[in-house]
């Protein structure tokens, strides 16, 4: 199968579904002629024109509140967001309106917005760096996506921007031109399908986005110790595939789930919490969440990479599990 | 009659057509009057819960706006939006079952006061936070230009909002794109107690408009035929594609914030409500139908009486109605795959 990055992955998902329905389209600051700041939206202008590929101001809130309301009389707006650090200056009508409308009207109105972030420390600092996607579960309404796979971004996308229900999907800096296998033929993958990215019966780690191929690099390490780990991306954290957890859980018997996020309040938490709740009597010991520290983030590498866990951590506390 | 030359042959000449519409006009404020009277009687009652923010003394500013508008341009209101839903020809049965959290109400009851919602009227929402709905509008304006229709959306909004970021990205954002959407505030000279003396930088909000490149117009908001004139031409404008316009309308709320707030005193004289009651926008208007001999006194009698018969029945309706069913509470969290609210 040919290789290509996340980056191209996610322009090709854009590029089709804009192809097929004239409803879809991207607002957001430098997606024109820039391109997109990562790249994403290289070429789309040139093929889709500046009414359906539009350069905003630096308005986030306004152009939030703008996919909200072309929305809701029948377009599927795409609005890319930089950082997803800058989404504090437009919560309101994420979560005030996008995630609301359709539940207080009873399904009468529908908001198929499609809300593209990238998150990850890259070396940028505290504003430009962190991993905020227990905000938007904690919000009830939206959905939240997290690929950590060229293959993945591609096919949820997809299913993203032809949903009904409003998205964050959230990409991530350091993936954007990581290689993986992408067929050639037209793909989705459903949200609420968690993927195992590596089988194995005596350790299930989660992981989500970049911390996925994290835990994929300490279970090659296990391996050669001897100690088999499965590694599962949940894809999507809302909805969230507890089902494929459990049903790993029961066959391995220990937990730990990864993320960049901050440990405390995280998806981990909440993902333990479910698995707890569903499997208490398969758990051999208690199980762990492994996130970035408490902090904001800093900028000096040392101290970045102190702050983000890395597969030495996974190893470690695997280790101490056994 | 003078105000009615409003350049878009909305009205054309005074004919039939142009006294129906005059007495519809009339029949909304009305409407929306008594809707407000009765429903705080509800609400002291318990029978309506939450808040409750009354529309009253501002009918002009609703009736007039709303007059000009098709039935399939769009309109984004506020926490105070009661006025604008029956504008827009809001059923006054929904929307008094809503506020009794009832299962027949425009929203199942989920809604409630501050955030009535009717894609059946164009009512795309309500909402609670001040300054959030106005991006909205403007959204749907671009939607209306990218479908290549010539709807036309128009926001409701305070003075209070227009302090927020929310208003100035919209404004700006509008103008940037020329899109068809009008932006009506309402200045009621109070945010909650602040006067707006104390929390704009400016005497006119109106002026914040050079700031963007659009027109920005003041009109009487107790007049509701020169909110009528003006809006009409904002959405004549509007829908030629002229990019957007803000209009602020001078109006007052005669009541407190909400039907709660204790004590209005704390803020402004009784002297100062009693001045704007004597500009009640429904007199004003009747007065002027009769002055004009549009309309006999008996005719505007009928009006009012009907009025207050349908508000009756839809208070009927709404106590009649069921509430929605606890069972369904996690429903329509999301439309694909409805069962994943977990």
């Amino acid at each position: 199968m040919r290789e290509i990055t996340y980056c191209e992955a996610l322009r090709e998902a854009l590029r089709e579904e804009m192809r097929k329905d004239q409803s879809v389209f991207m607002i957001g600051e430098d997606v024109g002629r820039f391109g997109g700041w990562f790249t994403v939206s290289k070429g789309l202008l040139a093929e889709f024109g500046g009414a359906r590929i539009k350069d905003t101001p630096i308005s986030e809130s306004a152009m939030i509140g703008l996919g909200v309301g072309a929305a809701l009389t029948g377009l599927r707006p795409i609005v890319d967001i930089y950082f997803i650090d800058l989404v504090a200056v437009c919560m309101d009508p994420i979560v005030n309106l996008a995630a609301a409308l359709g539940y207080v009207s009873e399904g009468r109105v529908k908001v198929p917005l499609v809300i593209r972030v990238t998150g990850g420390g890259t070396g940028q600092g505290h504003d430009h760096g962190k991993s905020l996607e227990a905000w938007f579960v904690h919000t009830a309404g939206l959905k939240v996506a997290m690929p950590s796979t060229p293959y993945d971004a591609k096919g949820l996308l997809k299913t993203a921007i032809t949903g009904d229900d409003p998205v964050i999907f959230i990409e991530h800096k350091l993936l954007y031109f990581k290689k993986g296998p992408v067929p050639e033929e037209e793909y989705t993958i459903p949200f609420g399908e968690a993927d195992i990215k590596k089988e194995g019966n005596q350790f299930t780690i989660v992981a989500t986005s970049l911390m996925v191929r994290e835990a994929l690099k300490a279970a090659e390490e296990l391996e050669k110790e001897g100690i088999s780990a499965e590694v599962i991306d949940p894809r999507t954290l809302i909805p969230l595939d507890i089902q494929t957890i459990v049903s790993s859980v029961r066959k391995t018997s220990r937990l730990i789930v990864v993320h960049e996020a901050c440990e405390r309040g995280g998806i981990g938490a909440e993902i333990v919490r479910q698995v707890v709740d569903r499997a208490f009597d398969s758990l051999d010991v208690a199980p762990k969440v492994i996130g970035a520290k408490n902090i904001p983030l800093p900028y000096s590498k040392p101290l970045e990479s102190a702050a983000i866990p890395s597969a030495k951590d996974i190893i470690r506390t695997v280790k101490e599990l056994m | 009659m003078e105000s009615l030359r409003l350049g878009n042959n909305y009205f054309g000449k005074r004919n039939e057509l142009d006294k129906d519409k005059l007495l519809e006009m009339l029949r909304k404020m009305y409407r929306i009057r008594f809707f407000e009277e009765k429903g705080e009687n509800l609400y002291k009652s318990g029978l309506i819960t939450g808040d409750f923010h009354q529309y009253i003394g501002e009918e002009a500013v609703a009736v007039g706006a709303c007059a000009v508008l098709r039935d399939d341009d769009y309109i984004v209101s506020t926490h105070r939006g009661h006025g604008h839903c029956i504008a827009k020809g809001g059923d006054i049965k929904k929307m008094m079952a809503e506020l009794l959290g009832r299962k027949t109400g425009y929203c199942g009851g989920r809604a409630g006061d501050m955030h009535m919602l009717s894609m059946d009227i164009g009512l795309l929402a309500s909402v609670g936070t001040v300054g959030g709905g106005i991006s909205t509008a403007v959204g749907a304006a671009f939607s209306s230009r990218y479908r290549g229709s010539e709807q036309v959306a128009l926001a409701f909004f305070g003075d209070g909002a227009t302090n927020t970021g929310a208003f100035h990205e919209s404004l700006n954002l509008a103008s940037v794109w020329k899109l068809p959407v009008v932006f009506v505030c309402e200045n009621n000279l109070y945010g909650v107690s602040l006067r707006v003396s104390e929390s704009s930088g400016v005497e006119d909000i109106a002026d914040r408009a050079t700031s963007y490149g659009i027109p920005g117009e003041i009109v009487d908001g107790m007049d509701v035929l020169a909110v009528c004139g003006t809006v009409a031409e904002a959405v004549s404008k509007a829908r030629e594609g002229g990019g957007p316009s803000l209009i602020e309308c001078k109006t007052y709320r005669f009541g407190p914030h909400w039907v709660g707030d204790p004590d209005p005193s704390i803020y402004r004289s009784d002297e100062e409500v009693q001045k704007w009651k004597e500009k009640d926008p429904i007199l004003v208007f009747r007065s002027k139908l009769l002055e004009d001999r549009i309309f006999k006194e008996r005719k505007l009698d009928a009006v009012k009486e009907l009025v207050e018969e349908e508000i009756e029945e839809a208070i009927e309706f709404a106590k009649n109605s069921p509430f929605p069913d606890p069972d369904t509470v996690e429903n329509y969290v999301y439309h694909s795959e409805r069962e994943i609210s977990r």
